[in-house]
């Protein structure tokens, strides 16, 4: 068949269901709800973990490591030891914290100040202050630094100050696999809903598709128009679930903002961008397409012309 | 164009509409088949536009045994069959225009090819400026006449029709089956099942008679021997 006869085809069955659709204002709009919304909770909760890894990532700075030297370490030795701790791969800073200036912030925060005046020497150690590199804040980039720090010989023991940003990751590794698990079910409602739509559909518009093959329209002919529909509806639930999650992103922008701020970072929620618009419509409109297509090679077969 | 060899259909339900029917209708033949209703003209038709198999037997058409086809090939086999309905099968909620224009529209016409060929349709059943009507603002003839629009739309080489006149006053029936007439004059191959014999008589056309379910008049001609030689 010629490109130019091909294209006229596609677009005479695109206008025609665009045209049946839109002669259906109130039913099509059901539908759509129904569709944006089995698309929306799959898409929030894919929203929600990559918000919150974007805010942990900024939360990586806030991560660090003590390493408590043994007491016999000096402070020049010390020194050395963070030069070396600074080669270390995934380390971005190193502080040494002296016996002393340990001893001088105990002394002012915890109020235990006498109590302190009555030992002879300082009882604290010399301690490295570690801070990694953001992209390892990972908990199992993290169990490398401190085992690596922690087989040193000078090194007496290794604080991690990161088990909550740890838990967090964890908490989040379960709700990756439950936005696979709901794109899953409520895809399969997706094509649940689609599917039994088209064959509604079909079944309204049986003496038009059995006239249709009486003159020789072939089946991939008659069910084009319902692949166009299918698909049509796929592509108005993506928006429609674009549209919600913008507005609720919209909303929850100021307080996630004051949130945090008051843990000191500059995190802003953000909406779908990108990928994941692509991977919304684009599965959307597979969605759609195909739950149109079961359908239609299940019903369209039952058709057939009789005189 | 057509040949038919020792046909019988039965249909489930046990009725043995057709028994050992052979016919053959050479290429730009006019033919009644005549007989009551019930007689089993209507089956033949549907067997040979394929919208049922025989049951026993051969049905060629255009070349082509249609026992041999697949269904993938029916939707191509149909476009060179004009059918004309005796419930004229219209889409009721599509302008005239819309179902003159179906088989071309499936067959993939270009639009400038489509508007051309549908008045031309429409003009020659008398219809044209009618085009943008619903079927129902039409009177039955009328409606038939869309029907007859559409069969011959595309140019098919054969026309089988299945009593076009029956909801035509005399005057309307005479000129359909003229039209019918002037195609079969240019090459086309009309097969016309009709219980009306003044209009057969009329023509002095071909007739096929069946009678429950069997040729009883105007005999297989020419001679199935002879037919196997053509």
């Amino acid at each position: 068949m010629a490109l130019g006869t091909l294209t006229t085809r596609h677009t005479q069955a695109l206008f025609g269901a665009l045209g049946r659709l839109a002669r259906a204002p109130l039913a099509t709009a059901l539908t759509l709800l129904v569709i944006g919304l089995a698309l929306v909770l799959p898409a929030a909760l894919g929203l929600l973990v990559r918000n919150a890894e974007s805010a942990t990532g900024g939360f990586g700075q806030a991560v660090d490591m003590s390493v408590y030297l043994k007491s016999g370490v000096s402070l020049a030795r010390a020194r050395e030891l963070a030069i070396e701790a600074r080669a270390e791969p995934g380390v971005a800073a190193v502080s040494v914290i002296s016996a002393a200036a340990g001893l001088r912030q105990f002394r002012q925060y915890s109020g235990f100040g006498a109590a302190l005046d009555a030992l002879k020497s300082n009882p604290l150690p010399n301690v490295l202050r570690i801070v990694p590199q953001p992209r390892s804040s990972g908990a199992a980039a993290l169990e490398t630094l401190r085992r690596t720090f922690a087989s040193w010989p000078e090194v007496g023991m290794v604080q991690l100050d990161a088990q909550w940003v740890l838990r967090f990751n964890a908490i989040l590794a379960v709700v990756r696999r439950l936005v696979s698990i709901a794109a899953v079910l409520f895809g399969a409602g997706v094509l649940a809903v689609i599917g039994n739509t088209i064959r509604l559909e079909i079944l309204n518009r049986r003496d038009e598709i059995e006239v249709t093959k009486l003159v020789g329209g072939s089946n991939a002919f008659v069910r084009r128009p319902f692949l166009y529909t299918g698909t049509l509806y796929g592509l108005g639930g993506a928006l429609l679930a674009w549209l919600v999650l913008e507005t609720a992103v919209l909303g929850l922008q100021s307080p996630v903002a004051h949130l945090a701020s008051l843990y000191g970072s500059g995190f802003v929620l953000t909406g779908l961008a990108g990928r994941e618009l692509a991977v919304l419509f684009g599965g959307g409109m597979a969605l759609g397409w195909l739950g149109a297509w079961i359908s239609a090679r299940r019903h369209l077969r039952d058709i057939e012309p009789r005189a | 164009m057509i040949q038919l060899e020792r046909v019988s259909k039965r249909y489930p339900n046990g009725r043995e509409a057709l028994t050992n029917v052979s016919f053959f209708v050479d290429r730009g033949e006019l033919v009644f088949l005549t007989g009551r209703s019930g007689a089993g003209k209507s089956t033949l038709l549907k067997l040979i536009a394929l919208l049922e198999r025989p049951t026993r037997g051969t049905v060629t058409v255009n070349g082509r045994s249609t026992g041999a086809l697949k269904a993938r090939h029916i939707p191509a086999f149909r476009r060179h069959i004009g059918v004309v309905f005796q419930d004229h099968k219209l889409l009721a909620d599509r302008p005239v225009f819309d179902n003159v224009a179906l088989p071309l529209v499936v067959a993939g016409a270009p639009l400038k090819e489509i508007d051309k060929r549908v008045r031309a349709a429409l003009d020659q059943v008398g219809l044209l400026g009618k085009e943008r009507l619903l079927p129902m603002e039409l009177s039955v003839g009328e409606q038939q006449r869309v029907g007859i629009a559409r069969a011959i739309v595309g140019k098919p080489p054969l026309i089988v029709a299945d009593e076009p006149t029956g909801n035509l006053d005399p005057d309307l029936a005479l000129e359909v089956m003229r039209l019918f007439k002037r195609f079969s004059e240019v090459g086309v191959t009309v097969l016309v099942a009709t219980h009306d014999l003044h209009i057969v008589r009329e023509f002095g056309s071909r007739e096929i008679t069946l009678t429950s379910g069997q040729i009883t008049g105007g005999a297989p001609d020419p001679l199935p021997s002879l037919v196997a030689s053509r």
